[in-house]
């Protein structure tokens, strides 16, 4: 059955299918890194923790850009109300995404990270070991071409089509990612510089340009599984994602708190990372609102869940979490501290794990030719995905948050000669990292509750 | 919302909003950069130091430990390691013998892996971890132990 309205969104399904594979590497390299957490020497020799980490960061920023490519070439033409420009080119940079992806990973965890560096040249442009900017250059560079390349195709497709607030507002998204990115490619000697020019990736994505691209992915869904008035709800867009940079951007203040910078910068920091809340906090009352006055009942309950789910806990992670440390004279006891762990797997969850899950549930089913939405059992077996994700990750962030009050309170309070050491102090954190590595496993449960959901089709009846 | 607040209005907050904020980022990170070098010290950036901060990138000692609190929190803060590990006197002495020491293989510890660093590099790393716990970070960490 074909349920397509445009059958040039059919390109979405690798992107949404590789996307979910990655995740899956991704926990279970988190899963592996729990475990170092609390028995330091587990399979060390083998895959040291440095490696672990950059592949369970890496695949995650990788998979949510395959997402987010997967959600654009998914919606694009069906808000532009014109096929994709070039499918082909579309299936052609998800090749090479896929195979760039897999061969730095393969890179990370083959040969030691030194290695990695001379044998891609890192001397003559050197842009890695820096966090989450690991990457060899050659791939930073491949992934420049392919958002180029991937930009030309949408930007192209809405140039003849129809431009609605939530198509502007995505294309918008996507280029602030393909520009912050180049930073990227700026590494000067000088470490106070450096540092200061690396956040303009870090936090100029997922505080800034991201939230335009969640925000007009929830906009969609919202217009398709509630039928409410586009106008109604564009207007909430705009209202939030003008919420979300007016504060993001001078937002980006409280990471630079202790960097190398004018005290100014605590002031502006506070005061406008203060606000950052306030967005998702709007885009909780507007996703409830929405499914409230809905005009139809959509047969996919599932995409409903994600789309309620993801707003709250964007909220609480990104939102409550980011603020309990983001004063500065908090975030000077807690700065780098298990707080910021606890936040960071929240927010990502949150906002961003859960924004791409949210149109694959919805889109899917079409994707698919299933329909609407999948089989009822399907649907019950995906929830059953939701929950036990969302709550294992809540109190993923719980117990992290306790080791983190711990550690402040031990390590960074006290006078020095009277503070604990780094290392004994992680000593006595030991039961909180169980406790999180044993929520780590219910994750993956629902993880694997999740994925199981899509092979559940309906018995038929002879 | 009400229905006097047009979609329009929404609109040209978000498109005003960002610009205007944007612009002050770019007139603060200007001044910012202008004023950067009374705190960094970049006159003391030898070729040890940029030399240590090439080898710290390329065994990705970020992936563990932390510098100035941005990185991994497996393992200790660095950028004030110098001080907490013998400074002026001891601290090059230290650096050496620990990186060669490594792994530890004592069982159940957090095990930091064998680099094979010369002599001159775990040298340059050291000048390196030298220059930056002379950073002015607005006094931070709040004790030694970063």
């Amino acid at each position: 059955m074909n349920t397509l309205k445009y059958q040039s969104q059919a390109v979405a399904k690798p992107y949404f299918i590789f996307a979910m594979i990655l995740f899956v590497g991704q926990i279970l390299f988190g899963l592996l890194m729990g475990m170092q957490y609390v028995v330091g020497d587990f399979l060390g020799g083998l895959i040291p923790f440095n490696v672990a980490r950059m592949v369970h960061t890496n695949l995650l920023i990788v998979w949510l850009l395959f997402g987010f490519m997967g959600a654009a070439y998914y919606m694009i033409p069906e808000e532009s109300e014109t096929e994709l420009y070039s499918p082909k080119l579309a299936i052609a940079l998800f090749w090479i995404f896929a195979a760039a992806g897999v061969l730095t990973i393969l890179g990370y965890l083959l040969v030691p990270y030194s290695t990695l560096a001379d044998i891609t040249f890192n001397e003559l442009w050197p842009t890695m070991g820096r966090e989450f900017l690991e990457q060899p250059t050659i791939t930073k560079i491949g992934i420049v071409v392919v958002a180029l390349g991937f930009l030309f195709n949408i930007g192209m497709t809405i140039l003849k089509g129809r431009k609605t607030a939530i198509n502007m507002v995505m294309m918008t998204g996507l280029i602030g990612l393909a520009v912050f990115f180049l930073f990227s490619f700026y590494n000067p000697t000088n470490l106070a510089l450096d540092k200061y020019f690396w956040w303009f990736v870090v936090h100029l994505w997922v505080e800034g340009v991201w939230e335009l691209i969640m925000g007009a992915i929830l906009a969609y869904i919202l217009i398709k599984v509630t039928g409410v008035d586009r106008e109604v709800i564009e207007k909430w867009l705009y209202v939030i994602i003008a919420m979300a940079l007016i504060s993001g951007i001078l937002g980006t203040g409280h990471h630079f708190y202790w960097l190398m910078v004018p005290e100014y910068w605590q002031w502006v920091g506070s005061i406008f990372s203060a606000l950052e809340p306030l967005p998702f906090f709007a885009m909780v009352l507007y996703a409830f609102n929405m499914v409230n006055r809905r005009r139809r009942e959509h047969p996919n309950k599932a995409a409903t869940l994600w789309a309620l789910g993801t707003a709250v806990m964007a909220f609480l992670g990104a939102g409550v979490w980011g603020f309990l440390h983001t004063l500065s004279f908090v975030n000077y006891y807690t700065h780098g501290t298990q707080i910021t762990a606890a936040h960071g797997h929240m927010a990502f969850y949150g906002a961003y794990a859960m924004i791409v899950m949210t149109i694959i549930s919805y889109a899917m089913p079409k994707l698919r030719g299933i329909g609407e939405a999948n089989c009822n059992k399907a649907q019950v077996v995906e929830m059953w995905g939701f929950w036990l994700m969302t709550v294992a990750m809540v109190f993923i962030t719980l117990f992290l948050t306790g080791a983190g009050i711990l550690q402040v309170w031990l390590q960074r309070i006290p006078e020095s000669g009277e503070a604990l050491s780094f290392m004994a102090t992680q000593d006595k954190l030991e039961i909180f990292y169980w406790l999180r590595e044993i929520a780590g496993v219910f994750f993956l449960l629902g993880l694997i509750s999740y994925l199981t959901s899509f092979f559940i089709t309906e018995k038929k009846t002879a | 919302m009400s229905e006097s607040f047009t979609k329009g209005m929404a609109r040209n907050i978000y498109y005003g909003g960002s610009v205007f904020f944007f612009l002050i980022f770019l007139a603060l990170t200007f001044h910012t950069v202008k004023e950067m070098p009374k705190r960094d010290n970049r006159e003391n950036i030898t070729e040890a130091v940029a030399n240590g901060k090439h080898l710290w990138e390329k065994n990705n000692c970020i992936g563990c430990h932390t510098l100035i609190g941005e990185g991994a929190y497996f393992a200790p803060e660095l950028m004030n390691v110098y001080n907490r590990r013998g400074g002026e006197a001891g601290f090059k002495p230290f650096l050496n013998g620990w990186m060669n020491a490594q792994p530890l293989n004592i069982p159940g510890r957090r095990q930091m892996p064998q680099f094979n660093l010369t002599d001159q590099e775990i040298d340059d790393l050291a000048e390196f971890l030298k220059w930056t716990s002379e950073l002015d970070t607005n006094n931070w960490p709040p004790n030694i132990e970063g």
